[in-house]
């Protein structure tokens, strides 16, 4: 079977004079390696420089709220049943009145909590949901934690803020992921 | 000899030996770059701006290890191993020079720590005790491996030592003198540069260096593949920091001694042109001074190209087998080098500096003639039956 056509039938034919002074191999080597030298180097320095991952990929989770500012989240428990990782965990509570301009609908989440530990990052729950709120936004990632009293996340840092909206840009011009907030709206 | 003759020999060697050490630790540091960059990677850049720092963190790291000492080593000859292996690296750099002279008042003082008369011998000397580092620590590791890379080590240099010093003695032929510096003001003018007027000792020496520094494609004293880690095994800490150490002075040494016998040292083409032209615009001793400064950095030029030549070539062949290495040395080298002697001989009876560009010429014509009638290879397409 053949896979490729750059394979080469190896011989023992005596070597030529040229091959056995080894010189003009090893010039040609050196030629080859020299020009690597000055090629441009594709690494990308990480911690400074992050590369764009694309508009679907799935990072830092947020609930999202309407265009009023109303947290889209019911408490379903749809997300919760979705995941795989048994990450997700709610409690849920009737709106009051004069809640309305808080909550979208009748019911919403009082407790919304994602052991971030046990999430996988598989986004099935965003594809779960039927209210369009809980999504794995594609610019930001989970940070790296130091204590295990950091896993856990709560509805204050995952649901989305009124000054930093999140925006699920399909923008090839943005070749960068940077960590900043005030970078991230520039950038999306 | 005046105090102030004496305080600025002093302070030479003071610069020389300082300067032997900062470019043996900042070789490892280019070491890791130039090897990064040919294969298309960025190397070290954490420690400090571009990791210029990255020596020292080496050299940290190198101290907070564990000392090791096996138990059935022979205790003193292990610790000797290395300690005579930094010396000899650290002595041989003595006898080149670096520059011209230094002019203040009456005085005109070389650039260089010693000036002897027998500078080539000297270096020959202290190289060939170089592998007895490699050998005594080796062996006092009580260790196969180690011992098989020291015995690789030993058999080497004694192989190449040869070679190395025939090629040398067409040099020696061509100038009378055995002094460095005799052998550097010969090649004044760009066109007597010896590499001009030995084209085949200087591959040959080239050769013979890389296998003398235990350097690719000639490391198999210490390959990895083979042996362990080779002579050195068994060391750790500083003790093995010194061996690396040693090798990137050995690889300095060497850089300097071949450009100082084949590229003309501290000369520099139109050297005279530019120095007169200092002198007249700057003073005598003024000019002089910077003429001198000029030929030290054009120097050093060279030096450095030939480290980076000792890097890219380890980057970019592979080892050579053991009895390859021995047939080269032996059956390849040797006959050339006495071939080239006496060739160099025979022009310089008729005052001709080029003779040896016969062996080269012929060379070349051989290669074409053997390639031209060679069976031309058949392209085998396989998958096509």
């Amino acid at each position: 079977m053949q896979l490729t056509n750059r394979s080469k039938q190896v011989s023992n034919k005596e070597m030529t004079l040229a091959e056995k002074m080894y010189l003009p191999a090893i010039i040609s080597g050196l030629g080859i390696t020299i020009s690597h030298f000055f090629r441009k180097k594709p690494t990308i320095q990480y911690p400074e420089v992050k590369k764009y991952l694309g508009p679907i990929y799935r990072g830092h989770h947020i609930l999202k709220r309407d265009e009023q500012g109303r947290e889209r989240c019911t408490a379903c428990g749809l997300c919760a049943v979705a995941c795989p990782a048994e990450a997700i965990s709610m409690v849920a509570a009737e709106r009051e009145k004069g809640e309305e301009t808080l909550y979208r609908e009748e019911k919403y989440a009082a407790v919304y909590e994602i052991n971030m530990l046990r999430c996988i990052f598989c986004g099935l729950c965003e594809e779960a949901c039927p209210k369009q709120a809980v999504y794995l936004r594609h610019d930001r990632m989970v940070p790296v934690f130091q204590e295990r009293d950091e896993v856990i996340y709560g509805k204050d840092r995952l649901v989305e803020k009124m000054d930093d909206r999140y925006i699920r840009a399909n923008n090839s011009e943005v070749d960068t992921t940077p960590t900043e907030p005030s970078l991230t709206r520039a950038a999306t | 000899m005046d105090l102030t003759v004496l305080l600025v020999k002093g302070l030479i060697i003071l610069i020389i030996f300082v300067i032997t050490l900062t470019i043996a630790a900042y070789s490892t540091y280019g070491e890791r770059k130039v090897a990064a960059f040919l294969q298309d990677r960025i190397g070290p850049n954490r420690a400090g701006p571009w990791g210029l720092l990255q020596p020292l963190a080496d050299g940290g790291k190198m101290f907070f290890k564990e000392d090791f000492i096996p138990a059935q080593a022979s205790k003193w000859l292990f610790i000797l191993g290395p300690c005579l292996a930094m010396l000899t690296a650290l002595m041989s750099s003595a006898v080149i020079p670096f520059g011209d002279t230094i002019r203040f008042g009456d005085y005109a003082i070389p650039v260089q720590a010693i000036e002897i008369n027998i500078g080539v011998l000297y270096i020959f000397g202290v190289v060939s005790l170089g592998v007895y580092g490699v050998m005594v620590g080796g062996w006092a590791s009580n260790n196969k491996f180690s011992l098989l890379g020291a015995i690789r080590a030993a058999s080497q240099n004694i192989s190449y030592e040869i070679a190395l010093g025939l090629s040398l003695i067409a040099i020696l032929m061509m100038t009378g003198s055995l002094s460095l510096r005799a052998i550097i003001d010969e090649q004044a003018t760009f066109f007597e540069w010896n590499i001009f007027t030995q084209p085949l000792g200087f591959v040959i020496f080239l050769t013979c260096a890389f296998a003398e520094c235990n350097r690719t494609p000639f490391d198999l004293p210490e390959c990895e593949t083979e042996l362990v880690g080779g002579y050195h095994t068994e060391y750790s800490s500083m003790k093995l920091g010194f061996y690396l150490f040693a090798e990137y002075i050995n690889m300095f040494v060497s850089s300097a001694f071949i450009a100082a016998l084949y590229f003309g040292g501290f000369h520099y083409p139109f050297m005279s042109e530019i120095s007169g032209a200092l002198e007249n615009s700057l003073g005598v001793i003024a000019g002089h001074n910077v003429a001198t400064a000029i030929g030290i950095i054009m120097f050093f030029a060279k030096i450095f190209f030939f480290i980076f030549f000792f890097m890219w070539v380890r980057w970019t062949l592979p080892r050579f087998r053991y009895d390859q290495l021995m047939n080269l040395g032996w059956k390849t080298f040797i006959p050339l080098a006495i071939l080239n002697v006496v060739i160099t001989g025979a022009g310089l009876l008729y005052d001709f500096k080029y003779a040896t560009w016969v062996i080269a010429i012929t060379m070349i014509g051989m290669v074409i003639v053997s390639n031209a009638r060679a069976p031309k290879r058949e392209v085998v397409r396989p998958g096509v039956a």
